[in-house]
């Protein structure tokens, strides 16, 4: 099978006219794009073409997509909220510029929950997306544009960030690839803070080897972001083909509990018999603290963003609100240009925080880390990757959560534990319902196995598109 | 645990620096309280010994050297200042 990256086209200026043709004709209806950069990607993707006979890179030519939490120099960074509106970054992030060099064109800026804040793309400023599969429903969030670009054919390959399962969680509800790397492993220099201890620059893709190959272009040691992992990069095209011997799939009995859609239960249940049938043994473990994790999450990722977010003041950049005094100007601005639900957040958070609650809330968060944590150490003592659904339903009808914060969260309660271990994660398209509606398989893999997980994820996407 | 009401959500807008209109205060106050109490669910689990996990990784201080090095002119610093003043950015009074 060819991937779009292998069968695109010769010359990159011939490959961003058909992505903008694309997104001419499906844009509109489904709002994936905040920003349009056609005139930078035209002289980009004329630079390419003339310098093809003796410059070449892993994605020459290759239209892509940005999550427009991650800074550009050469284009607006709204993280789809007010208070950011009209703000220029000055520098790219490591992630764009590592594109850049590789020969991507940048097609533009994708829309998103704010800040990152959400599992639906409708908490952005500017209007919400919608899933290219049913255009009444949501496309998964927060990088739900990145996600539509993609299943819609506008862009092969898109820049996502994943704090608790904002690429994967959207990846399955649009019938794609999404990848959340271990924590470390891409440099979040230039991705605007959400949880810092949570967040990654995730990639989607319409098979696992584009995939693959955009982590070995952005992956890899960054000493401007201090978390940045040092660990030697890794071929992972490459290291697709190499066989997979004694295969054992952990299958986590508290992802198939309830709240989880039978018709969901039933494709990744069909994707587990196609592994075995592969030669796979699927093993049944255990992560107890499961029923805990969402609270864990939501506890240290608002604590994070209270934190994090105190710096859009209305004094250095972003939108400024009038008022007679510095405190009224903090309170107005972050008042007017904030959306309801980072509000929310950062109200959770500054409670997580407070004093006389912080070791109630807080604290005992960390420490229930700690054992979700564990829980995974002991699951891969006995297998080498674990499998389950990556969402517990299909893509849900616009407006639907809107009024239940809480019913929303729950979107994301197989997809928070990989962030809160720090570990590689990944979303597989496993079928689609008899709606149509596309479900996703998530895989988890140790830290640093993106190697091994790309290649189990690539024996489901084999089988899955023999079906 | 404490339940979240409107005085108390009020003290927290005020603790985070934003400015809410009652309406938005009367929406917020149950839907906090909804997810403090789901968070509340943690107080089952037994934690006594166990060691607070902050950061996914071994997390240590990476030094570089203590050597100037450029930074950002400061043209493209205030580049998106909201107001600035010989090379400042300007803000309203502090104190009255």
């Amino acid at each position: 099978m060819q991937t779009a990256l292998q069968q695109g086209q010769a010359r990159a200026s011939d490959w961003l006219a058909t992505s903008l043709s694309v997104i001419a004709q499906r844009d509109p209806l489904l709002h994936a794009f905040l920003h349009l950069a056609d005139e930078s990607a035209r002289t980009a993707a004329q630079q390419w073409d003339d310098a093809a006979r003796y410059a070449s890179g892993p994605l020459a030519g290759v239209p892509v997509a940005i999550k427009d939490n991650l800074a550009t120099h050469d284009m607006p960074t709204t993280c789809a909220s007010r208070i950011l509106e009209g703000y220029r970054s000055p520098f790219d992030a490591t992630a764009v510029e590592r594109l850049r060099r590789a020969g991507a064109v940048i097609v533009g800026k994708t829309n998103m929950d704010e800040f990152g804040m959400g599992s639906s793309t409708e908490n952005s400023a500017f209007g919400p997306t919608r899933n290219p599969h049913d255009p009444d429903r949501v496309p998964g969030g927060s990088s739900g544009g990145s996600a539509a670009a993609v299943a819609a054919g506008m862009v092969p390959v898109a820049l996502g960030s994943d704090t608790g399962g904002s690429v994967r969680q959207p990846a399955a509800l649009c019938g794609i690839v999404g990848l959340k790397p271990s924590y470390g492993r891409v440099s979040r220099y230039g991705l605007i803070a959400y949880g810092s201890s949570l967040d990654t620059v995730g990639i989607f893709g319409r098979t696992v080897a584009d995939v693959a190959r955009v982590l070995g272009v952005i992956a890899g040691h960054d000493p401007r972001d201090g978390t940045s992992v040092d660990a030697p990069s890794e071929d992972y095209e490459a290291d697709l083909d190499q066989p997979v011997v004694g295969l054992r799939i952990g299958v986590p009995r508290e992802y198939f509990a309830e709240g989880l859609d039978p018709e969901v239960a039933t494709l990744v249940r069909e994707a587990l018999a196609a592994y075995e049938r592969q030669g796979a043994t699927l093993v049944d473990v255990s992560l107890p603290h499961t029923p805990h994790a969402l609270a864990v999450y939501y506890l240290v990722a608002t604590a994070e963003a209270s934190s994090n977010l105190a710096r859009f003041d209305g004094v250095h950049y972003g939108q400024r609100a009038r008022a007679g005094n510095l405190g009224e100007l903090y309170e107005r601005s972050r008042g007017a240009g904030f959306g309801p639900e980072v509000k929310r957040r950062i109200m959770l958070g500054t409670h997580a925080l407070s004093s006389g609650y912080r070791d109630a809330y807080y604290q005992t968060a960390l420490k229930a880390r700690r054992r979700i944590q564990q829980d995974y150490l002991n699951a891969f003592a006995v297998c080498d990757v674990l499998a389950g659904p990556t969402s517990p339903t299909t893509a849900f009808r616009l407006g639907e959560r809107l009024d239940d914060p809480l019913a929303m969260y729950l979107a994301d309660i197989y997809t928070i534990g990989a962030n809160l271990a720090g570990l590689p994660a990944i979303s597989v398209p496993c079928g689609r319902s008899r709606e149509g509606l596309p479900v996703g398989i998530q895989l988890q893999a140790p830290l640093l196995a993106e190697a091994r997980l790309l290649r189990i994820a690539q024996i489901a996407e084999r089988a899955s598109l023999k079906n | 645990m404490a339940r979240l009401d409107c005085p108390g959500v009020a003290k927290l807008a005020r603790l985070a620096r934003l400015d809410l209109t009652s309406a938005e205060l009367a929406v917020l106050t149950p839907q906090l309280d909804a997810v403090v109490e789901y968070e509340s669910r943690l107080g089952e689990l037994d934690l006594e010994a166990v060691e607070p996990l902050a950061h996914p990784l071994d997390a240590y201080n990476h030094l570089r050297d203590d050597a100037a090095r450029p930074s950002l002119p400061l043209s493209q610093a205030l580049v998106n200042a909201p107001q600035q003043r010989d090379g400042l950015f300007a803000v309203p009074p502090a104190l009255e």
